[in-house]
């Protein structure tokens, strides 16, 4: 972990989407960085999408494919002009399949300095149930 | 006849060698665009954090993406006409059951200096954060604002 820490970032252009569907909208789509893990009693998703107020992302999940979309307003104001640009801003998605059934009902997500922390809590089996039988 | 069919000959050649040189080198081109991307967009710095840099007569704006990094956990500082953006990206420990599927995230440190090409205001820099991105702004001092001169007719 301290070897981890001491690391230095390195600077990497964004991913851009290949999708096969063509978008709507102009202006490139880019994958953001996840990272995935699961305990026994959720999956968890933590996603990097810089540039995206809460009102702007889309969680969708139906039958076992979780998207993320998430579309970016341009913070510049129409008057400023480029000096040097090295990152592109552009909207955001990525689809995964899970193999887990999830609880839809349960489902948290939180947006916090543009990370997405999305709890899917896995569906506990179901307790084991005593019936009684009625003597009659 | 034949001394045209002769004179033909090298001619048709020459012109379709020439031809070949011309398609080969404009091949080159699009491949060497291809490399580099398309010819606006400015060499990378290959340094954390990338940056946009744009500018509006009264202020340059530079902005990076530095998803998951909190303000205080930033160290920004202006000398002179050069800006630093330094600090760490931490990426907190989960829970240690946790099995990991994916880890495309990464944390460490980071330092980057942007040179601002003219003169700034340097006691009214400012800094501000939001969903991830960070905006710092560089008022230009007085003197290197674009001024209107009016033409005087006599």
């Amino acid at each position: 972990m301290a070897e981890m820490e001491r690391k230095a970032l390195k600077a990497r252009e964004k991913a851009e989407v290949t999708s096969p569907a063509e978008q709507t909208r102009t202006g490139p789509t880019f994958t953001p960085a996840v990272d995935i893990f699961e305990t026994d009693q959720e999956i968890m998703v933590l996603a990097d999408i810089p540039g995206v107020a809460a009102k702007d992302l889309m969680i969708d999940l139906r039958e076992n494919v979780l998207t993320l979309s998430a579309t970016v307003a341009s913070p510049e104001k129409p008057k400023e002009v480029d000096v040097l640009r090295e990152y592109r801003t552009g909207n955001y998605y990525r689809k995964f399949s899970l193999s887990e059934v999830i609880d839809q009902a349960k489902i948290e997500a939180e947006l916090k300095d543009g990370v997405l922390r999305l709890s899917l809590p896995k569906v506990m089996a179901a307790a084991p149930r005593k019936i009684a039988v009625k003597a009659g | 006849m034949i001394i045209r069919r002769i004179g033909d000959w090298p001619t048709w050649d020459l012109r379709s060698s020439f031809e070949e040189l011309e398609r080969m080198r404009r091949d080159m081109d699009k491949l060497s665009e291809g490399l580099m991307g398309p010819l606006s967009r400015e060499p990378m710095a290959g340094v954390f954090p990338l940056v946009n840099v744009t500018e509006d007569t009264d202020s340059y704006y530079v902005r990076a993406e530095l998803p998951g990094i909190k303000a205080d956990e930033l160290d920004i500082s202006f000398t002179g006409n050069s800006l630093t953006i330094s600090g760490e990206r931490t990426i907190p420990a989960e829970n240690e059951k946790a099995r990991y599927h994916r880890k495309e995230r990464e944390s460490g440190k980071f330092s980057r200096v942007i040179s601002v090409p003219s003169l700034v205001n340097a006691s009214k820099v400012e800094a501000h954060c939001a969903h991830g991105i960070l905006t710092v702004i560089l008022p230009k001092a007085e003197e290197s604002k674009p001024r209107q001169i009016s033409v005087k007719t006599s």
